[in-house]
């Protein structure tokens, strides 16, 4: 068992464990100003400190957790929903003109990067976390699309494949059959490591004002806040950017840990 | 060679008309009207046909696609709702500041990260190499402005070796205008230099597991000999590629940064725009964005082509 | 005197032993052949001589190289030998060669790295005359050419440039020519012979191979599971064979299986003007892609109770010519038959449960997430009303029973098996459903003698128990001579000679098949061996 999984797993589920507390209870209501408070250094009674509204720092950094989550678990799920099936379909049938266009349409999509998008779709839409989500996750499309065909075209040359084939399988069928399972592992890596850009991504759309919108806590807009008044309270800086720092720390180490443990190759050399 | 190259051009152009039609085709889908946008609720509806004649969003949807493609091609952008001055005058502008700043942060990425890669995979295992792993972790989990916030509060609060932000422009002199991008261009570099390293690193230690990598031992070549004559240039090709991505990311980010340094770039141009919904801005300033990933790409195929001769396929 | 001695070689690797008590020598001008199966030993003994060791690796012992014990000398003085004093060529000649530099500037390398004094010039001027010497003058093969531009045989031909350009003392050849095609084999064994005889090197020779063995070397060490378990002139060792094992070795090597008698003919499979070909790549983007041709009009009929060989170099199309009869590919051409159903484009269920295959990876034939019962019972989805229950519990005890194995393998994964057993459960796969042919693809092609002697003999019970029709494809000409009642001979694309097994192999008509006859080694006859005065 590797110590990099470890840590990485206990950095990710501490912040899982308080985005979801946040459903139930935090210290203090997150959207609360007192004015008087504010800006207070880290204490006893406000543990992380308060903001420029004299909101409690630690409260406000539960929710954001829940709200970088909730934006990069789907744009996540839209990036293997779509992504996994297209790069499946593809492998299956390469060189066909579908794996031409799916490609192709991949090429296209990794020409735009996920801010590009999102400024795209802000500037029609409008602001918000729906539309953040969409550009994280449309962006994600392409690369698992990419790692699942990757995974899947050295499995269609061998032979269990093609034993499959002689016993009368159909592309799909084997495709559900033997290459999604044998190509988990890649998508189960990749899927933390864009979790944790998801995270990275969702960050800097809500800086600059392209995320979730207020009331909604984000660490992103905090940081936004933060800005003017960076010298006067340093802890308005560093809260939110030590919250994400460690959750994209985490998830990095639990993707690496995994590859490590999940990679027969490796787990042979080990033996 | 000529058939490797005539197909990525071909790739170019088809990629770019593409990006075109879908870039024009979601502004299309944007709602509202520009012209009373602009004019306000209160205008003349005849007031309101006159400026829309005037833009011309009063032909058909092709007809305005050929003429907005056709326009950028003659270095026409048409002209901006709001300002009422060209686009590409604006973007030229602004591109002053961040084509530069996206060139400073590679350069400063490439300059950081091959050499603390070629390192750390010689000395793989070694404190050397787990040093250098750890900090590039740090590095690849630290958003970029937030790095960018700490590096103000250091540098330019606390210590008062950089301005905390503004560009005087390169009237200024270079080194000045320099000395002013260093800091956003040092937020930007460090945490592509991170993603960058890692793969310099892994792509060193691929290729030492390769059989020709013993062949070379077995001629008397020492490790640290084989690793620099053959090594570097087998581990170069996947390098190229991210070198390609991460134009693109830097580009990009450098729209959020810009906001950090108060930098007169295309990200501040960008968010003005959106905010008035000025979408021809929108529109030119995100095709243009994309026409330099593809460029930049385009320019990493070729010189695939220049270190990997089994692309040099002979007629 | 010998050049190398090796003194009771001690090897561990991560504390595993690997090699134990090796005793080896070899004199100037000497071939040794150094043989054994897999994980025997032979090839770490030859990385311990070059010290070219994996990680966690620990020799003791001596090696003696013209009197300096390698295992004592740093690493700086072990690079100045290697190359100089000790050169090396390896198996796979398709990935020993950097892919982005000229085969010149790699040949030239070797020359310059031990000689600060040669200029460009004058290791250019080395370089031309050493790939002279091994057949690569560079009026045809230009010193700027890349690896990719030659073929394996001619690779394998730079490798060694390389290892012999400043006349090592001591060659070593791991496998060398394992990876190359029967005729390549028979080239390139002749320039070692030659090279050995020019410069009077000592050459250790590693090769699974004992037919290479016997034509080649002066001596031989047979080894086991890490030791040396016999060792002496090439001759005396194949006369006596005093170890068992040896005499094992040897026996599998030419081992021939009691065929039953081929029942009267009556067409099975039918394959009539068979064409086969892909796109290339395109000359320039407008042009239209050019069509390769892998098989070009190839007629042949299987009869049932038949066991038809295919054989050829690679290349030949034989691999092609296999999946388009399995369906697996479309064909551009002709038709394939088989009890009159034509199968040629579209091939139904029922008539593909008739035919089934056995390939040649032990490793790759199987989906490793999945139980045996599982993965034999995959062709069940051919069937119309595949059995359930207790029946399927029956059939997969009943056909692993046929192979040799127990039921109770039917809950174990793939992993769990040695690459002989895995062999014997994709046997098990593709007779589970009865089919009335069945391809074997290279079926014997990546075990050891041993292993393949049993796979061989189990092909053969099969026969006398179900009256298995096969076409059985092989590059090996002795396996199919031994398992084939009529042979195949292939050659780009086309069938060139057609005739019953023995008939071909002691008459040859085509010049093709003379060539490839004549390339192949053979192992002396033994009471011929044992007449020769010593």
């Amino acid at each position: 068992m590797t110590r990099t999984l470890i840590l990485g797993g206990l950095l990710s589920g501490l912040v899982l464990a308080m985005a979801l507390l946040s459903l139930i209870w935090t210290p203090y209501d997150p959207a609360a100003m007192a004015i008087p408070d504010k800006l207070q250094p880290p204490d006893a009674a406000h543990w992380l400190g308060t903001d420029h509204f004299g909101r409690d720092m630690a409260s406000m950094i539960m929710v954001g957790a829940r709200t970088s989550i909730a934006v990069a678990l789907v744009a996540v799920g839209i990036g293997m929903g779509l992504g996994v099936p297209l790069g499946l379909a593809a492998a299956a049938r390469k060189g066909s003109w579908l794996d031409e266009v799916i490609m192709r349409g991949n090429d296209l999509i990794f020409a735009f990067p996920s801010l590009v998008i999102a400024i795209l779709i802000t500037a029609v839409f409008g602001p918000g976390a729906i539309n953040a989500i969409i550009a994280i996750g449309i962006f994600n499309i392409p690369v698992f699309a990419r790692v699942t065909r990757g995974g899947a075209l050295p499995l269609w040359e061998r032979d269990f494949i093609l034993a499959a084939r002689v016993a009368g399988k159909s592309r799909t069928r084997i495709s559900a059959e033997h290459i999604l399972p044998n190509v988990a592992n890649l998508l189960i890596v990749q899927g933390t490591i864009q979790f944790s850009l998801g995270i990275l991504a969702e960050a800097g759309l809500s800086y600059v004002g392209l995320g979730a919108q207020p009331p909604t806590p984000s660490w992103g807009r905090m940081l936004a806040d933060a800005q003017t008044m960076v010298s006067l309270a340093p802890h308005l800086a560093l809260v939110p950017g030590c919250a994400i720092i460690l959750t994209v720390l985490g998830l990095n180490l639990m993707g690496d840990g995994l590859r490590d443990a999940l990679d027969p190759r490796l787990r042979q050399v080990r033996r | 060679m000529g058939t490797y190259l005539l197909r990525r051009v071909l790739s170019l152009v088809v990629s770019l008309a593409l990006a075109s039609v879908v870039i024009f085709a979601v502004v299309e889908i944007a709602p509202g009207d520009p012209a009373r946008f602009m004019l306000g609720v209160n205008a003349q509806p005849d007031t309101v046909a006159a400026l829309r004649a005037e833009l011309g969003l009063d032909q058909g949807k092709v007809a305005r696609y050929l003429a907005w493609v056709g326009g950028m091609l003659s270095g026409d952008f048409g002209t901006s709702y709001t300002y009422r001055t060209p686009v590409a005058q604006m973007v030229a502008d602004r591109l002053q500041v961040s084509l530069p700043l996206a060139g400073y942060a590679l350069v400063l990425s490439v300059l950081i990260a091959l050499p603390a890669g070629i390192y750390a995979a010689a000395r793989r295992g070694r404190p050397g190499d787990v040093a250098v792993m750890g900090a590039t972790q740090l590095g690849i989990a630290i958003p970029n402005f937030w790095f960018a916030m700490m590096l103000v509060l250091i540098f330019a609060i606390r210590l008062r070796w950089f301005n905390a932000g503004g560009f005087a422009g390169w009237d200024a002199g270079l080194w000045a205008g320099l000395h002013a991008l260093t800091l956003p261009a040092i937020a930007l570099a460090l945490p592509q230099a991170a993603i960058l390293a890692r793969v310099m690193r892994s792509a060193l230690l691929d290729v030492l597991g390769e059989d020709f990598m013993r062949t070379a031992r077995a001629k008397g070549l020492t490790r640290g000999q084989a690793l620099r004559r053959h090594g570097l240039r087998n581990a170069l090709i996947p390098v190229l590629t991210i070198i390609g991505l991460q134009f693109s990311f830097l580009l990009a980010g450098g729209i959020i940064i810009e906001q950090v340094f108060y930098l007169p770039g295309l990200g501040r141009l960008i968010f003005q725009a959106i905010s008035a919904r000025d979408l021809i801005v929108v529109e030119s300033v995100v095709m243009l964005l994309v026409f330099a990933v593809i460029v930049v790409n385009f320019a990493v195929d070729l010189a695939y082509v220049a270190v990997d001769p089994r692309l040099r396929a002979r007629s | 005197m010998s050049l190398l001695e090796i003194r009771n070689l001690h090897l561990t690797i991560h504390g595993t032993p690997v090699l134990s008590g090796i005793d080896l020598d070899i004199a100037p001008g000497e071939i040794l052949a150094v043989t054994g199966e897999s994980g025997s030993g032979k090839s770490m003994t030859a990385f311990s001589v070059m010290q070219l060791l994996p990680q966690g690796a620990r020799a003791s012992g001596a090696i003696r190289l013209d009197g300096q014990d390698l295992l004592s000398l740093s690493e700086t003085q072990l690079c100045d030998l290697r190359g100089r004093a000790m050169g090396m060529v390896f198996q796979e000649p398709m990935t020993a060669l950097n892919p982005v530099q000229s085969i010149g500037q790699q040949v030239m390398e070797t020359i310059r790295i031990h000689d600060r004094s040669a200029d460009a010039q004058a290791a250019r001027a080395r370089a031309h005359d050493v790939l002279t010497r091994v057949g690569l003058p560079p009026e045809r093969f230009p010193l700027g050419r890349y690896p990719h531009e030659l073929s394996g045989g001619q690779r394998q031909r730079v490798v060694i440039a390389m290892a012999i350009a400043l006349r090592p003392r001591l060659l070593i050849a791991d496998e060398p020519t394992t990876a190359l095609d029967v005729t390549t084999q028979a080239q390139i064994l002749e320039l070692l012979k030659r090279l050995v005889a020019e410069d009077g090197m000592a050459l250790m020779m590693i090769t699974h191979d004992l037919a290479v063995v016997a034509d080649l070397a002066d001596h031989i060490a047979v080894m086991r599971n890490g030791e040396v378990v016999e060792t002496g002139p090439t001759r005396t060792v194949l006369r006596d064979q005093t170890h068992p094992y040896t005499r094992m070795l040897f026996a599998a090597s030419r081992h021939a299986v009691d065929l039953p008698e081929a029942p009267p003919p009556v067409p099975l499979l039918k394959v009539t003007d068979l064409r086969r070909s892909y796109p290339g790549a395109r000359p320039h983007p407008f042009a239209p892609r050019p069509r390769i041709e892998a098989v070009r009009g190839v007629s042949f009929a299987l009869h049932r109770g038949e066991r038809l060989g295919l054989v050829g170099e690679s290349g030949c199309g034989k691999s092609t010519l296999t999946r388009a009869i399995l369906g697996l590919d479309p064909v551009q051409g002709g038709s394939i038959h088989l009890n009159g159903d034509s199968i040629t484009q579209h091939v139904p269920h029922a008539l593909r449960r008739q035919i089934q295959v056995v390939f040649q990876d032990p490793f790759g034939s199987f989906n490793p997430r999945h139980r045996v019962d599982r993965l034999i019972t995959e062709p069940f989805h051919l069937l119309d009303d595949p059995p359930k229950g207790a029946a399927r519990r029956n059939a997969v005890a009943d056909a692993l029973d046929a192979v040799g194995l127990k039921p109770d393998d039917a809950m174990r994964y793939i992993h769990e098996f040695s690459g002989g057993q895995r062999q014997r459960i994709a046997i098990a796969r593709a007779l589970i459903i009865r089919p009335q042919l069945i391809v074997f693809d290279e079926a014997v092609s990546a075990l050891d003698v041993s292993v393949r002697a049993r796979i061989l003999d189990l092909i053969a019970d099969l026969c006398r128990a179900h009256g298995l029709t096969y076409l059985f494809i092989s590059h090996d000409l002795s396996v199919v001579r031994s398992v084939t009642d009529r042979v195949l001979v292939m050659q780009a694309g086309q069938i060139v000679e057609d005739g019953a097994t023995d008939h071909v192999f002691a008459a040859p008509r085509h010049p093709y098949t003379q060539t490839l006859i004549d390339a192949a080694p053979v192992l002396p006859d033994l009471p011929a061996l044992r007449n020769e005065t010593p």
